[in-house]
């Protein structure tokens, strides 16, 4: 031990969802044994047999909540952990598993399962927020490494993580994209969604499908005109807004409007 | 957990692992043992259902590219390649030579990844009484290193590809949005000529690990094509006389559900249990691996068919050596593709596709309506194919173990439960270990 000072207890914790934001922890190769040196990783069953109790200093949480045990487990984890970190789609929207809160979900057991009794699951899918105090949110579908790093180590001297929050036509701009939507009239949902990936999508000359969520003052109706003026059936244009973010409130409001039309 | 022996109490001893470590996803194992024999034995997949079957009906075929890389952050390139290849054949879509050899190579920096952070980071721990790597670097910090090297490797391949290496955007029905040039690929050849020889080295390190001495008759089931080690293409071919175009999948393997699971059980109609996975496919293709990985199999005395799952983890490192031969080749003959992707009509049809994630075989299948949209879609991940024949492991392996502590039991168990690689975000669209033993001996 060089030095006695308590290190920073994190736990990584998951419910529904595909293991790829906290497999972004174990892909950041270049980083992984420095922040195992600067923190206690106490809890990560996907990366460890040693699973060790709380109280936390930070949990990570990855996934949404879709069952009644793991509606009590988050509780549970947050009673233990000073800083809860929500990381990535399904966490902090619910992900794609939350196309069912707009379905019969019984319906979609049957449909999957050849016997719905053995399956024990809610109506909904949703975010970690709906359900506890969330004190910080990673967006993406999977969260970038980079913005793990920023949480980690802001975290870990005392001050606040600095993300990028704006639109992620700004990120794109930045990087000199021509841009699609107006170039080619490819539906991009840019202007609605957050930064943070890069504009890896515009850069390979697609549109954006939303894999962060909507920005904070997003206009998603605005950008629904759009599309329709383009000629988007209104089936598509739901579509387009229900993808891994579909339960975020400003693209499930946009996607409810179409609905009704 | 007590560490007396099961004998020293009649035998009867419960061996529960709640939460199994080192494995994609939530499972957990109850074993019950009695009278010195089990009693139950049970692998509970209590991953949430996450119904992907049920919610892609209604959505565009050319969605469930990247909807279904979101059962799996590990093997993302799989699903999105059964995918587009299921909907490629639903249409009648012929890709570009060079759109299949960039997607050969795109699943090529998947198996690295996938195959290094296995054999270091989730397996090797068991042999050598490590909790993780992490601990594991303490005194293997060089192994470890190497190990981050590859698998970073794996992820830049699928960065320079795809854009980022868990969930990459790139794939399209047809071929992809965006294909790099020949010298966006250039700067892989020196760390890959590096990463063939860390995995010959890898090989040679996981040779000199205490195996077990258990065997099983497995049914070996994997693509093959007459060309190639398998990956996007092929005949699903097993080690007992199966020969089956991919369109006749169902007609052999079926989908059974259990009440401890929340993932399917697959099985062979007439034979129950089979195995999928880097076992089947060296044991089926070995005369197809490249020689470098053929001379680093003889070299680690691998002679197929080996039927010791536990040596998985050296077949896991001549698959890598096979998958950086393989990636070499590819970029040495790449040529960018005339077009990006294929133009097509969306029509009325069905399409399946098998192909070979990382943990084994992948099959896909969508019906489609006349508008592009999906009807009803199967999928079938390698780990649920495995479930069944993981139970019948364990059913075979403990009782050679019975008379150690139940501490030690449940380590084994584990480890050879992670032999598969299961990926139980996979198999629940599935580990926890308990070891039950009846007359409690607390």
């Amino acid at each position: 031990m060089k030095s006695e000072k308590h290190k920073p207890v994190v736990g990584i914790f998951k419910f529904a969802s595909c293991d790829g934001c906290q497999l972004t922890l174990l892909d950041c190769e270049d980083e992984l044994l420095a922040v195992a040196e600067a923190v206690e990783i106490r809890y990560f069953p996907e990366a460890s047999s040693n699973m060790g109790k709380g109280p936390f200093d930070i949990a990570f949480v990855e996934g949404s909540i879709t069952t009644h045990h793991d509606a009590d487990r988050i509780q549970q984890i947050r009673r233990q952990s000073r800083l809860l970190v929500a990381l990535g789609a399904c966490a902090t929207a619910g992900g794609i598993q939350a196309l069912r809160n707009w379905k019969d979900s019984a319906e979609f057991v049957r449909m999957v399962y050849a016997k719905p009794d053995f399956i024990s699951t809610l109506k909904t899918s949703t975010p970690v927020a709906e359900h506890v105090p969330v004190d910080f949110e990673l967006r993406g579908c999977p969260v970038q490494k980079t913005h793990f790093l920023e949480v980690i180590s802001a975290l870990l001297i005392g001050r606040r993580p600095q993300l990028p929050s704006a639109a992620l036509c700004i990120e794109c701009k930045r990087q000199g994209n021509t841009c699609v939507l107006v170039a080619s009239d490819e539906p991009c949902l840019g202007p609605a969604t957050q930064a943070g990936c890069g504009a890896l999508c515009p850069a390979m000359g697609r549109g954006c499908y939303g894999c962060f969520g909507p920005h904070e003052n997003a206009n998603a109706p605005a950008l629904a005109e759009r599309f329709r003026a383009d000629g988007m059936s209104e089936a598509d244009l739901q579509r387009s807004f229900r993808m891994f973010n579909a339960w975020a409130w400003q693209f499930r409001k946009v996607s409810e409007e179409v609905a009704t039309r | 957990m007590s560490t007396t022996t099961p004998a020293a109490h009649g035998g009867a001893a419960k061996i529960h692992v709640e939460t199994i470590a080192r494995v994609e996803g939530e499972g957990a194992l109850h074993v019950r043992l009695k009278g010195g024999r089990i009693q139950d034995l049970k692998l509970e997949i209590p991953e949430p259902p996450r119904l992907f079957e049920a919610f892609l009906r209604g959505r565009r075929a050319e969605e469930a590219v990247d909807i279904t890389a979101r059962i799996c952050g590990i093997c993302p390139i799989a699903y999105q390649m059964s995918a587009t290849h299921a909907i490629e054949r639903a249409w009648g879509i012929q890709i570009d030579p060079q759109v299949r050899a960039l997607r050969r190579l795109f699943y090529c920096g998947e198996w690295i990844e996938s195959h290094a952070l296995h054999i270091y980071f989730l397996h090797a721990p068991d042999f050598l009484g490590y909790q993780d790597a992490l601990q594991m670097a303490v005194k293997f910090r060089p192994e470890v290193e190497r190990a981050l090297r590859l698998k970073k490797i794996g992820n830049e391949m699928m960065r320079v590809l795809g854009g980022r290496e868990i969930h990459p955007v790139s794939v399209r029905v047809g071929g992809f949005y965006h294909v790099p040039s020949k010298s966006d690929l250039e700067p892989l050849v020196e760390q890959l000529k590096w990463a063939l020889e860390a995995s010959v080295e890898t090989a040679r390190l996981v040779t000199t690990l205490p195996f077990p001495d258990f065997q099983q008759d497995y049914e070996f089931v994997s693509l093959s094509h007459p060309d190639e080690y398998p990956l996007n293409e092929g005949r699903v071919v097993s080690s007992r006389g199966i020969d089956l175009d991919v369109s006749e999948y169902e007609d052999h393997f079926l989908e059974q559900h259990v009440r401890h699971s929340n993932a399917l059980h697959s099985v062979l109609r007439e034979r129950g249990s089979f195995h999928v996975g880097p076992l089947a496919r060296f044991n089926l293709n070995y005369e197809k691996l490249p020689a470098v990985a053929q001379e680093t199999a003889r070299e680690c005395k691998l002679e197929a068919p080996v039927r010791n799952p536990f040596r998985s983890i050296i077949v896991r490192a001549v698959e890598l050596v096979f998958a950086c031969a393989e990636a070499l080749r590819l970029i040495e003959q790449y040529e960018p593709p005339p077009r990006t992707w294929t133009p097509y009509e969306r029509r009325a049809g069905t399409g399946m596709a098998a192909t070979e994630a990382p943990r084994g075989l992948l099959y896909h299948r969508y019906t489609i309506d006349e508008n592009g949209l999906i009807l009803a879609s199967k999928i079938v991940p390698p780990t649920a194919q495995n479930l069944k024949r993981i139970e019948d492991d364990l059913w075979g392996y403990l009782p050679q173990i019975l008379d150690a502590p139940v501490e030690e039991i449940t380590w084994r168990a584990e480890q050879a439960i992670r032999n598969y690689d299961p990926c139980i975000s996979c198999a629940t669209h599935c580990l926890r270990v308990c070891v039950e033993r009846e007359d409690d001996i607390r």
